[in-house]
């Protein structure tokens, strides 16, 4: 199929949608006859309906939607000179999630071992990150939203929200400090005699692991806290009176109370981690694998926007899948994470 | 000891290594930024200096890619209020199938990696402007603000929408009987009410785009913001000037934070004052005709 035809599908679809609202809305109104509810522009008036329509119309269509379905369309297309676009040559292809999988043809492996493998690498540290996270935040959340006196509690926010705000560049540049060869943890490790010569832990990876995990703890935090802080206190008096273990408290009270938490909390942890670019351009050796900065390379490095725009895909997919597992994992629906 | 007494120390061991873990590494910035030393180190402390700080400003990349930051910034403010406003009046004016449907669309944005948002951007204003007579729309501060807001808008709107669960309808409704016009209602009852989240709103969505790097880096196109200088720079390697703009910025993000806090404490404080002073109200009331009796 011609490019420029999808283009014209990309356009119209949206738009198509749009008025399929609109034609239900007003078929329902007309069934219900005289009981119809009070209409959008008779409730808001028209300057303030206008208002509303038109913002949140060139938001979700021009800011949200659009966006997204080009790069898809862009994602199917060959690499063509930006001359040769919408020319003759530009037919939908798949060779960039080709390219993907067995990389180019001319090289000899079977498997486009490189991309792939930092790609699963991504995924499966981002889960590995999340779950720690969680483990990491879990009790002091518990504390703040259980535990702590009103005055105690003002206090523990306030120095947890001073660095919730620190921009992830800065994060990873802190890391760097710490962890560089003549950084500070080397400098102490030498200075006690437990290694003579500093290790290289930005080559091992673990200045960037160890930047990512910090990087966004607090979103997990706050996510956890905001839930746990709606479970009444008597429910876990209760259980303690009768006798429950403090495990059991915490296994078969608080953590199903707080499941929202946990689910949006580990979203957000996920898809922030799996997306970070700054974390591995900043932290990262020059043999470290990260998807992120691969697609970055496809855009800045090979000019190949098209290859870029399927890498971004993949790793959006990626997001997708993991966001759905999750919500069936834990049996939420979005509306009940997304808060 | 008591089994109680163990686990309380545990969580205290527990929460010292948290703070520890969280507050350590931006100390050592701190610090770093102060030496003397050439290369950014805390251990030897060669001495105590501001040099690192003159330096910023002698910068031009860093004070050109400061004032896209600002203007970026304000611009967000300018288009992710409104935007997340009418976003989360209309969410408590749809209902069920299209409710879902809308609040998926709007909230992707927060879900969905920033890089995948700067890049579909670009792509898309890429496409549509070639050939036509928008292309000015194609410009490294136009696709920011778009790219940026789109998911702060979201953002925004989350903030609206609390605010929103706790309006009272009837307001709306009293005023409309005693004749106001529909924008009357919406100028004089609905924005006085959202007016504090209209604060925090703001707070966030400047905060959010001074210090966001995944979108704008590939929004900004050939232009810079701060934070893409900073990765620059980073990349070419690491010097006490750098710690020393970090902590400016940290100063900056930090103050813009507490502000925002106690914008909402205040918020908070005056909801409860207002509570308590209706709930006097009703009790003198009550007790008025009691009183006259007795008297």
């Amino acid at each position: 199929m011609h490019a420029s035809f999808g283009q014209w599908i990309i356009f119209i679809l949206p738009l198509v949608v749009v008025a399929g609202f609109v034609v239900m809305a007003l078929i329902d109104r007309r069934r219900l006859g005289d009981q119809a509810p009070i209409g959008f522009f008779a409730r808001n008036g028209w300057p303030v309906g206008l208002f509303l329509v038109g913002a949140v119309g060139i938001w979700a269509i021009f800011m949200i939607v659009l966006p997204l379905l080009s790069m898809i369309d862009l994602s199917f297309r060959p690499k063509l000179p930006p001359l040769q676009w919408g020319g003759p040559k530009d037919y939908y292809t798949l060779e960039n999630y080709h390219y993907f999988l067995f990389g180019s043809n001319t090289s000899s492996a079977n498997w486009n071992i490189t991309h792939l493998k930092a790609f699963g690498l991504t995924i499966w540290v981002s889960i590995v990150i999340t779950i720690l996270d969680f483990v990491i935040c879990y009790p002091l959340a518990y504390y703040m939203a259980q535990v702590a006196k009103p005055a105690r509690l003002r206090l523990v926010l306030l120095l947890l929200i001073a660095p919730y705000w620190v921009n992830e560049i800065l994060r990873a540049f802190a890391f760097r400090l710490l962890f560089a060869e003549q950084g500070v943890i080397n400098d102490m490790l030498i200075s006690i005699g437990v290694i003579s010569s500093p290790v290289d832990f930005i080559a091992g990876d673990v200045a960037l692991y160890a930047g990512l995990s910090y990087a966004y703890l607090l979103m997990m935090m706050f996510a956890l806290h905001n839930a746990i802080e709606s479970l009444d206190r008597n429910l876990v008096e209760a259980a303690r009176d009768l006798g429950a273990p403090w495990w059991h408290i915490h296994a078969f009270i608080v953590l199903p109370h707080a499941k929202p938490g946990i689910a949006s909390g580990a979203t957000l942890v996920f898809m922030l981690t799996a997306g970070a670019l700054a974390a591995p351009l900043v932290l990262g050796g020059p043999r470290s694998l990260w998807f992120t900065p691969i697609v970055y390379d496809r855009f800045f490095q090979a000019f190949n926007g098209q290859q870029g725009a399927a890498y971004a895909l993949i790793l959006l997919v990626a997001c997708v899948i993991f966001v759905l597992g999750v919500l069936k994992l834990f049996r939420l629906r979005l509306g009940e994470i997304a808060r | 000891m008591t089994a109680r007494g163990v686990r309380q120390l545990m969580f205290g061991f527990y929460a010292l290594i948290f703070f520890a873990y969280l507050f350590g590494p931006l100390a050592v910035m701190g610090i770093t930024a102060f030496n003397t030393s050439e290369y950014p180190s805390v251990y030897p402390f060669e001495g105590f200096t501001l040099d690192w700080f003159k330096k910023l400003f002698a910068d031009r990349d860093l004070v050109h890619g400061l004032q896209n930051s600002l203007w970026i910034g304000l611009l967000v403010v300018l288009t992710s209020v409104p935007v997340g406003m009418a976003g989360a009046i209309v969410m408590t004016q749809v209902y069920s199938r299209a409710r879902s449907f809308y609040y998926l669309v709007v909230v992707s944005p927060v879900l969905t990696p920033g890089v995948i948002i700067g890049i579909s951007t670009v792509i898309f204003w890429r496409q549509t402007t070639q050939g036509t007579g928008l292309r000015f729309i194609y410009d490294g501060t136009v696709l920011t603000v778009l790219a940026q807001s789109s998911f702060i808008s979201a953002y925004t709107m989350l903030i609206f929408l609390a605010r929103l669960a706790r309006f009272d309808h009837t307001l709306e409704e009293a005023a409309l009987d005693l004749g106001a016009s529909r924008a009357q209602v919406f100028r004089d009852i609905l924005i006085p009410f959202l007016m504090p989240a209209i604060g925090s709103a703001a707070v966030i969505a400047f905060l959010s785009s001074f210090e966001n790097y995944n979108t704008t880096t590939f929004a900004i196109l050939a232009d810079k913001t701060l934070t893409t200088v900073l990765a620059g720079r980073l990349r070419q390697g690491t010097t006490p000037a750098l710690s020393a703009l970090a902590v400016s910025i940290v100063a900056v993000t930090v103050v813009g934070a507490i502000v925002y806090e106690v914008l909402k404490r205040r918020e908070q404080a005056g909801l409860r004052a207002r509570q308590l002073a209706a709930q006097k109200a009703e009790t003198n009331e009550l007790s008025r005709p009691l009183a006259s009796v007795g008297a």
